[in-house]
């Protein structure tokens, strides 16, 4: 199969779902004329014009108050935010509107609208360009959560956002972009909700998502070579979480890491942690273990690796956790 | 466009100007007929904000909208949408909490919608609903339909960010938006004076290429005729404009708010400037009505207003099963 880049595979997503819906448009800043901060929509404004390629001025909230106002109106917007770090600029627009309007009005109002953003470190962007938000969307019942880490999800699970009837956050990763992966040349959805195990093991499950996916198996690669049978489960999806997936591999492992980019304290891996608790409270030979970013904002320069989770972190918990 | 300009012939004939009289008379019957309920225990949720005073800016702009048109409101917004067609015992059935209600009973007062009259939200969040009505221009403009996306709000939104980033960007776009700010004098308790360093703000919008206008909101003919040149400025393609109706709250924030922050004198002014009485008066001495035919529209009112709430109370509530539904339209 052709391998190509994550942000090639998110474009053709984009391409392929504006070619064959004229509602389909996209709005955000340097979307059009620059092409995007990090290229994902290069080249699509000579394709579709400024009409549906649409550069907006530097004002978030309103930018996404509008791809809410036209979603409710039959469009399908799909918003950027050039970075993850923007959202709290617009949170009134992504978590007290979009999620809410159609339960408030009973079930009148459909927004089908996707929020394409990217996040976390790798590019030494500091403090403000390298955060893991995706908690303060997961937190908001409404919205769905989308974070893939292959450029296959990327592509797939893009193509279902933008089809869904509902506002979807979907987070990219910027240290992602260049990576190569094999992606169909046929046009293919994945569904939203649904985990995969990036790869399958018997010891211990490592529960993660979004770039912390290759950490994950580089760890498992180091672990399978002491013996230790890791399986990695990418959820792809936060919100909903595909429970079932990772507490069959619970309940077959006994043991469970989780492993996230973003800030340890009430972030996702608490909430991963609790719901495997909850599920698998009688298969678990220990407490779940989090390996999470440091709490403190995200250094630039070389401090900013010491920051996140690292595979030596997951092989020294996954060997504990075995009993070694 | 000065005051006094919009205030010239609006030009309705003799059947508008006495159906716009009645749009009054039932937003204030349905209004006070609500806050009655509400003091009595009738209503499901605790926040209620009356537009009493404040008839004349929502019939008059409404009137000047046509059936393509979407629009947002505020918290304050069942008056525009009683306007716009809504039906009453809908309306106290949302109040109330009922199934039956305009949002099933999950909205409450500041939510009532309908999206078949063009009502894209009743927002509770001050200022944010001028964004989405920025988005429903975006999208008839993308769609070519020649209608125009109207923005309800108070001056108490009128210093919110989102306000200049959409007029902006609806300049910038030439957008068909109208940006409608029912000056009512007080966000809360806090006077507009209080709040704004310039009360121009019709000039404001002028400053962001969005075309400005003041306009009496206690005179609805005014209202009409301001609201007519504006949208139509909008739906021609020209872009967005912005409209300041200067109105009078008449009861307090909410309810039960007796507004110690504002003297009986000052409110004594202003209701004597009361848009019904004003606009009534003059159909009589212009001898399109008579004094009894109005008083016949507001027992009309009256009537209609407590059966539709005597309806609306005895619907059932909503089935505890519909606290999960309509969060998401599709399942996964």
């Amino acid at each position: 199969m052709r391998e190509i880049a994550y942000r090639e595979a998110l474009r053709e997503a984009i391409y392929e779902e504006m070619e064959q819906d004229e509602n389909v448009f996209v709005i955000g800043e340097e979307v059009g004329r620059y092409g995007g901060a990090y290229a994902v929509t290069r080249g699509l404004i000579k394709e579709f014009g400024a009409r549906r390629l649409v550069d907006a001025p530097i004002s978030e909230a309103s930018t996404v108050g509008l791809g809410i106002g036209a979603a409710i109106t039959g469009l399908r917007p799909i918003v950027e935010l050039m970075y993850v770090d923007f959202v709290p600029l617009a949170m009134d627009q992504i978590a007290t509107q979009m999620p809410k309007l159609r339960y408030m009005t009973g079930g009148q109002l459909k927004i089908p609208m996707v929020l394409r953003t990217q996040g976390g470190t790798g590019r030494s962007a500091g403090a403000q360009h390298s955060q893991s938000l995706e908690a303060y969307c997961v937190h908001t019942p409404g919205l769905r959560v989308v974070m893939p880490a292959t450029p296959a999800d990327a592509k797939g699970l893009l193509k279902s956002a933008i089809r869904s009837d509902d506002p979807v956050v979907f987070i990219e990763h910027k240290a992602l972009y260049a990576r190569k992966g094999a992606v169909p040349e046929e046009t293919c959805t994945i569904p939203l909700g649904k985990a995969r195990i990036s790869r399958s093991g018997s010891d211990v499950t490592i529960v993660t998502y979004s770039r912390m996916v290759l950490i994950a198996e580089e760890a498992a690669g180091a672990l399978e070579a002491e013996g230790i049978s890791a399986e990695v489960i990418d959820l792809r999806t936060l919100s909903p979480m595909d429970m079932d997936a990772v507490s069959a591999s619970v309940g077959k492992t006994k043991r469970a890491i989780v492993v996230t980019e973003a800030h340890k304290t009430a972030g996702m891996s608490a909430e991963i942690a609790a719901r495997i608790t909850e599920s698998n409270w009688t298969d678990l030979t220990a407490p779940v273990v989090r390996i999470a970013a440091k709490d403190v904002p995200v250094p630039a320069t070389h401090l900013e690796k010491l920051s996140i989770p690292s595979v030596d972190e997951i092989v020294d918990a996954a060997k504990t956790l075995c009993g070694e | 466009m000065t005051q006094k300009d919009a205030t010239q012939s609006a030009g309705l004939s003799e059947p508008e100007r006495v159906e716009l009289l009645r749009t009054m008379i039932r937003i204030r019957e349905f209004e006070d007929m609500v806050g009655e309920s509400y003091l009595r225990g009738h209503t499901a949720g605790s926040m209620l904000h009356l537009s009493v005073g404040e008839e004349a800016v929502a019939a008059g702009i409404v009137k000047a909208m046509a059936p393509e048109d979407v629009f947002t409101t505020h918290h304050r917004g069942h008056g525009v949408f009683l306007a716009r067609g809504a039906d009453p015992m809908r309306m106290f059935a949302e109040v109330f909490g009922k199934s039956v209600g305009y949002c099933k009973g999950k909205g409450g007062s500041m939510h009532i919608a309908d999206i078949q009259l063009g009502h894209m939200g009743a927002n509770a969040i001050v200022g944010a609903n001028i964004p989405i009505s920025l988005g429903g221009g975006f999208s008839l403009k993308y769609r070519d339909v020649p209608g125009v996306s109207v923005a309800f709000f108070g001056d108490g939104a009128i210093n919110q960010g989102v306000l200049y980033e959409s007029m902006n960007m609806a300049a910038l776009w030439k957008l068909p938006v109208v940006f409608a700010v029912v000056n009512n004098q007080y966000g809360m308790g806090t006077r507009v004076d209080q709040a704004s360093a310039s009360l121009a703000f019709a000039e404001r919008a002028e400053t962001f290429g969005v075309k400005g206008a003041e306009v009496d909101g206690m005179d609805v003919e005014a209202v009409y005729g301001a609201a007519d040149a504006l949208l139509r400025y909008s739906r021609e393609g020209n872009g967005p404009s912005l409209l300041v109706a200067n109105a009078y709250r008449f009861y307090g924030h909410g309810r039960k708010d007796p507004s110690p922050y504002r003297t009986k004198e000052e409110e004594a002014k202003w209701k004597a400037r009361d848009p019904i009485a004003l606009f009534r008066d003059r159909l009589v001495t212009e001898g399109v009505i008579t004094a009894e035919r109005s008083e016949r529209i507001g027992a009309e009112a009256v009537t209609e207003m407590e059966e539709a709430a005597a309806v609306a109370v005895t619907q059932a509530d909503p089935a505890p099963e519909e606290l999960y539904t309509d969060v998401f339209a599709e399942e996964l």
